[in-house]
């Protein structure tokens, strides 16, 4: 054993590619970018890779910092590098950065290449499946032919799951964690009210606010301000701000008064100052559309049956955004046909935003889960 | 546990090469383990302490994290060979709840546990303490047991339930007991299946 240490210094690299991507909304993207990183070393085998799928707001930056910005550690730092649960002395980690986002790789704020413009609103409709599809031809390019394992939170263990069902034979192990088979109604309900936050802002301008040189920040404010209070959990909200009024004593004001309302604020703000309204759009989205078993007729243990991987499941017991019942579905989809499976439910207070923390039972489990994968 | 290893000897003997086999309480996973590598069944583990459960994973067996007091929900009916209780039943609740939940999810249960009816157990309670041995090593203040019962006792619940006793052995610390298991026993191991 080893200290853990940081993956040092990244940078992230650029892959482009002229060869059409069918998507499932209909259009194609006829020429295309997907930013990455990459930690690690691809062994000679090249059988030692794990592809971490990024959430809602994240990137291809999972771990380690940028050179001469400090502050910019990767979202996942806690869990790639040396010594660290998924170890990069082992593993060649990669993290992509998903089509439709705002980091780097094609999406609403990169130039469509038919019209020399900003794509803005146009930007086509991207899918997990459609992400995984992108994903597999980065691995193509990297001369992967067989993922060790793909790893992902929320929406990143759909497209882990997604992994097993489309390239069956290209993914060894897949560890789905926070993330749900589908999304419930009420799951879909916040998303919308999210969506319209941003699309009744007077600034979105149909999509086309670049054009207009202003950002429809309110939107993007309301939308993180509703989304952080679905990743928390009552109790973590209770326990962190509780009533705490920050004059003491009802000012009656629609100024800050409460605790909960400064961080919520803080959080809209400073996520509207940096996210792309139409990549949380296009995002939210994607996460409303997931449900491969919509084409069985709803009936996961049937679209479940292509997998072969060997599967890590994880929920966090106070995550009522992507609550432990809809992981079991999950598991229980997966023992139905058969499949190596393993499922934790980790006690934790933090809510959906726990997959993202590094509480010590956590982080053991996964790293007795990639101590023991083969590669 | 792993004191305890001649009841995986039996365990095994009753399981048949390739079946589908779940482990209550599966602990550190060894005996899924010692199924998978004489076997070569396709063995699920269920385990609610979270430190065995990274033992198990460690251990690379499948292993699911449920609270088996509440029953196996979620599992199909009929779905296993066998399912496993290895010297945990004595450390929960809800008794008849998880016996009927074995014989839902599998085709037989095997059961083992600690026979509180064993000579030495009874001496010490003669003698005026809470028996304490190899097949009970706590202190009745920190014990994990909740049920205490005997051989007898089980036989009538069985009976009551209307679950088959298939088979039954009994021994004495690691040696086959024939005669008054109820007496000269500290382990019984049971193959259950249901009636009719």
């Amino acid at each position: 054993m080893i200290q853990p240490q940081s993956v040092g210094t990244v940078a992230p690299q650029t892959a482009r590619f002229t060869e059409p991507l069918p998507l499932r909304s209909g259009g194609t993207l006829n020429d295309y970018e997907l930013v990455y990183e990459t930690y690690g070393t691809l062994n000679a085998a090249r059988s030692n890779a794990v592809l971490v799928c990024h959430a809602l707001s994240g990137s291809h930056h999972v771990a380690g910092t940028y050179a001469g910005q400090p502050g910019s550690t990767g979202w996942w730092d806690n869990l790639v590098g040396p010594g660290k649960p998924l170890d990069t002395r082992k593993f060649f980690v990669i993290g992509v950065n998903n089509l439709g986002s705002c980091y780097g790789s094609s999406g609403p704020n990169t130039i469509n290449p038919a019209t020399g413009k900003l794509w803005g609103a146009d930007f086509p409709f991207v899918t997990v499946e459609d992400w995984v599809h992108s994903q597999a031809r980065l691995a193509d390019l990297l001369g992967i032919e067989r993922l060790a394992a793909v790893i992902g939170g929320s929406l990143g263990g759909m497209q882990a799951l997604s992994w097993t069902l489309q390239y069956p034979e290209r993914v060894g192990n897949a560890a789905v964690i926070a993330s749900a088979p589908k999304l419930t109604a009420q799951n879909i309900a916040f998303n919308e009210v999210a969506r319209q936050a941003i699309l009744t802002d007077p600034d979105f301008h149909g999509g086309h606010y670049y054009e207009h040189g202003i950002v429809p920040e309110r939107g993007l404010r309301l939308a993180r301000m509703i989304g952080h209070i679905t990743y928390l959990s009552d109790d973590a909200m209770a326990e962190k701000f509780g009533r705490s009024l920050r004059h003491g004593k009802a000012v009656y004001s629609y100024d800050v008064e409460f605790e909960i309302e400064s961080y919520l604020r803080y959080q809209g703000e400073k996520f509207a100052g940096f996210f792309d309204a139409n990549t949380y759009l296009l995002t939210t989205k994607a996460l409303d559309y997931f449900d491969p078993a919509f084409e069985h007729g709803g009936n996961l243990n049937a679209a479940l049956a292509r997998a072969t991987a060997d599967f890590l499941v994880v929920s966090f017991s106070t995550d009522w955004r992507f609550a432990p019942e809809r992981s079991r579905e999950i598991v229980y989809a997966l023992l139905h046909n058969r499949r190596n499976v393993s499922y934790a439910e980790i006690d934790s207070v933090a809510g959906h935003d726990s997959f993202l923390l590094d509480d010590a039972r956590y982080h053991a489990l996964l790293g007795a889960w990639f101590d023991r994968l083969e590669v | 546990m792993t004191a305890y290893r001649y009841d995986y000897d039996v365990i095994t003997q009753w399981i048949e090469p390739g079946e589908k086999v779940l482990d209550l309480g599966c602990g550190d996973g060894s005996l899924l383990q010692h199924l998978m590598a004489v076997r070569q069944v396709q063995g699920y583990g269920v385990e609610n302490d979270p430190d065995k459960l990274v033992s198990s994973i460690r251990s690379g067996i499948n292993v699911i994290q449920m609270d088996m007091e509440k029953g196996l929900t979620g599992i199909e009916s009929g779905f296993f060979d066998h399912v496993i209780m290895s010297l945990s039943l004595q450390a929960m609740h809800n008794t008849q709840g998880i016996l009927a939940e074995m014989l839902r999810v599998g085709r037989e249960a095997v059961v083992s546990f600690p026979n509180f009816g064993y000579w030495r157990h009874r001496q010490s309670i003669l003698n005026g303490r809470m028996p304490v041995s190899e097949s009970l090593p706590h202190q009745w203040y920190n014990t994990p047991n909740v049920r205490f019962f005997t051989i007898a006792d089980f036989d009538a619940l069985c009976d009551m339930n209307g679950i088959a006793v298939r088979e039954r052995l009994a021994f004495d610390e690691g040696k086959l007991v024939l005669e008054e298991p109820n007496f000269l026993a500290s382990v019984a191991v049971y193959r259950l299946g249901r009636n009719g």
